[in-house]
């Protein structure tokens, strides 16, 4: 009997995706099985070059997989078509960026508003919409802001709204602290987690380690496997223990 | 029933949408577009006046030619270009007045007719003279073909052509040239040689700014007897018949052809030793005339809208390469390839009727001063609602046209590469 957080919200099968540079056949991806359930708080690790990117893509359907299943919210997603993934990537998936993306010259409800015409809403319903978004990310008050007037907080917070302001299933975040200081880097992350206690269902890519210890659940990649999915205490253990054998001190 | 009018619903939705981005795009850059624009607004404006301006002169030149009247028929001499008549003497080719007789009976189409004959003299009275003034032998049915009646004193009589007396009509341009009294009636003027008395006043000739040049307004009219009689039966003579309607127009010319070589006595082998001429025909030469003149200059003046669309094409293509990253945003938050594509090409074809737009005010504008231009007789120059809709039809299609390939470029533009742009 699945309740509401067990329901499986991402589904990787045997996920493989090659590119090909020239005659050489690069595998980003090798072979990913993965399960993502809603309200899942997930942090995706690892060097450059693991393939975490390539994955985030592919979970964002911004990119389509060389072989293997996808499924999400349990429609397969590998045989639809330019227009189909433009759709899921409407109404299932919101993304937040490193650097924001937002429309210099358009105010933050705007921006926010930006998704809703793509799901063909009315002008009143976007209006009230992202006015509503706006305010539960607290920036109630920057409405009619444009980006240049705005801090880096504010503007990723305008960016997480926009993000969810179609009510997505799941949050794709793609180093969403990364331009950001440390103080501020806190609040968003605060952000994150409130999200979570609602229900939103996160996932979050990263290589610091205070920013995945937010998350519930860890997973890291090395030359496009996962080499671990634990969940943040257990991986937290692991990695005190790994310290100690290596006498090394944590990052 | 939601399947049936989901489709068109959808197709309105997108149009919305897109115009929605596009205008709030154009707006963002104003500068920008305005500057983008000038191309088409140069060549709607230079299309629309330009048709205008030819408009005005055919309006100008039909007013024209139906104040000369539509119902005319001019009788004229004419050597034939083959047959035997080809290189025959002027004594077998001219006009007589005994050929017209019978006229009337024989052609039920033809309302009147007149003879008519023409030359040049010098008009004295007293000291002052008119140097070459245009002297008319004419019937008195002449009045009623041309439309211009006497305004004083009388037209001819039987007995002034009966006896092919010496009297004569004027207009009041001669009548104040030679320093007359406003009543000249019975006064005597010298027409060449001869003395005649003035029996009448004509109507002044609807002055026509086309063929004012034509005949100059210094007329006089005798008895065409008279004339006759003075000038030899060597001289030029014609005749202008009148049909009963205008419809009965190509009636009226084939009773007076088939009468004309009965009374000529051509054989069934010759052609016509004389010609008929209706101002419809020339009318209808200059219409062709017309035609292609336009043409013509709306293509030439097309080229500008091609340039302007090359400038809309290639800021465009400048608009898809520095928002780039913002195509990528739209894609990645689920713009289909069909909605960018539909975004950049509203917005050029927006620029394009905007700049229409523009252009359509300005010429106006130029139409007006067009105009006001002094002796080109375009005062009735207008831009037609055709042109307007021809000149915007067209800059529609040039945004269409020059906007498809930026934005298929952007529709093609794989998101992923397009957020990683620069």
């Amino acid at each position: 009997m699945p309740t509401p957080h067990n329901k499986v919200v991402i589904r990787l099968d045997n996920v493989t995706r090659v590119y090909k540079v020239g005659v050489e056949r690069i595998h980003a991806l090798d072979g990913i099985n993965l399960e993502l359930r809603q309200n899942e708080y997930v942090a995706v690790m690892g060097p450059s070059g693991s393939g975490k990117s390539t994955l985030m893509n592919l979970l964002g359907c911004l990119d389509r997989c060389t072989s293997g299943v996808y499924e999400l919210d349990g429609y397969d997603t590998t045989r639809l078509g330019a227009g189909g993934l433009a759709h899921i990537r409407n109404t299932r998936i919101g993304f937040v960026f490193q650097s924001f993306e937002l429309m210099g010259r358009s105010s933050a409800l705007k921006n926010v508003e930006m998704p809703l015409i793509y799901s063909r809403d009315g002008w009143w319903s976007r209006h009230k919409r992202a006015r509503h978004m706006l305010e539960r990310v607290g920036l109630g008050d920057r409405v009619k802001h444009r980006p240049n007037q705005l801090s880096g907080g504010e503007k990723q917070r305008v960016a997480i709204a926009r993000a969810l302001v179609c009510n997505p299933s799941i949050l794709l975040a793609d180093e969403p602290t990364g331009n950001l200081d440390s103080k501020t880097s806190e609040d968003i992350l605060a952000l994150f987690d409130q999200l979570h206690t609602e229900g939103q269902t996160i996932v979050l890519v990263t290589h610091e380690e205070s920013v995945a210890r937010h998350a519930k659940r860890v997973i890291r990649m090395m030359d496009g496997r996962i080499f671990s999915d634990l969940s943040s205490e257990e991986d937290q253990a692991r990695r005190a223990a790994m310290a100690e054998h290596f006498g090394e001190v944590s990052k | 029933m939601k399947a049936v009018l989901g489709i068109p619903l959808a197709f309105l939705k997108l149009f919305y949408q897109s115009v929605y981005l596009a205008l709030g795009q154009i707006w963002a850059n104003k500068a920008r577009s305005v500057l983008t624009t000038t191309g088409i607004v140069i060549g709607v404006a230079s299309v629309t006046s330009v048709i205008a301006a030819l408009t005005g002169l055919k309006a100008n030149v039909l007013s024209n030619f139906e104040s000369l009247g539509t119902n005319k028929i001019f009788i004229s001499p004419h050597w034939p270009r083959e047959g035997r008549f080809k290189n025959a003497s002027w004594r077998l080719i001219r006009f007589r007045p005994e050929v017209f007789e019978g006229l009337r009976d024989r052609c039920p189409s033809i309302d009147d007719y007149t003879l008519m004959t023409e030359r040049s003299e010098t008009v004295h009275y007293g000291v002052y003279d008119i140097d070459s003034a245009r002297i008319y032998g004419i019937n008195p049915s002449w009045h009623r073909i041309e439309n211009r009646s006497v305004i004083m004193g009388r037209p001819f009589t039987l007995m002034d052509e009966e006896n092919g007396w010496q009297v004569c009509l004027i207009t009041p341009k001669v009548r104040d040239e030679l320093r007359m009294d406003r009543n000249c009636i019975g006064k005597r003027i010298v027409v060449g040689q001869r003395s005649f008395t003035i029996v009448g006043v004509v109507e002044q000739r609807v002055e026509s700014s086309m063929f004012g040049g034509m005949g100059s307004s210094q007329e006089v009219f005798i008895p065409f007897p008279t004339a006759w009689k003075l000038w030899g039966p060597w001289t030029w003579m014609y005749a202008i018949a009148s049909c009963r309607k205008p419809e009965l127009s190509a009636e009226a010319q084939a009773e007076l052809r088939f009468f004309l070589r009965r009374a000529r006595r051509l054989g069934p082998g010759d052609p016509d030793t004389f010609r008929l001429e209706v101002i419809e025909e020339y009318l209808r030469q200059f219409n062709t005339v017309a035609q292609t003149t336009t043409a013509i200059a709306g293509g030439v003046v097309g080229i500008s809208l091609l340039v302007g669309g090359i400038g809309i094409m290639n800021i465009m293509l400048v608009s898809v390469s520095e928002r780039t990253r913002e195509i990528g945003l739209r894609k990645a938050v689920g713009a289909r390839p069909s909605a960018i594509l539909f975004q950049f090409l509203v917005e050029s074809v927006v620029l394009c009727l905007f700049g229409g737009l523009i252009g359509a005010g300005f010429g106006q504008a130029l139409t007006g001063l067009i105009a006001k231009i002094p002796n080109a007789s375009l005062d009735k120059a207008y831009i037609p609602l055709w042109a307007l809709g021809l000149s915007f039809g067209f800059a529609a299609a040039t945004g269409v046209f020059f906007g498809m390939f930026p934005a298929i470029k952007a529709a093609r533009l794989d998101p992923i590469e397009a957020l990683r742009h620069e």
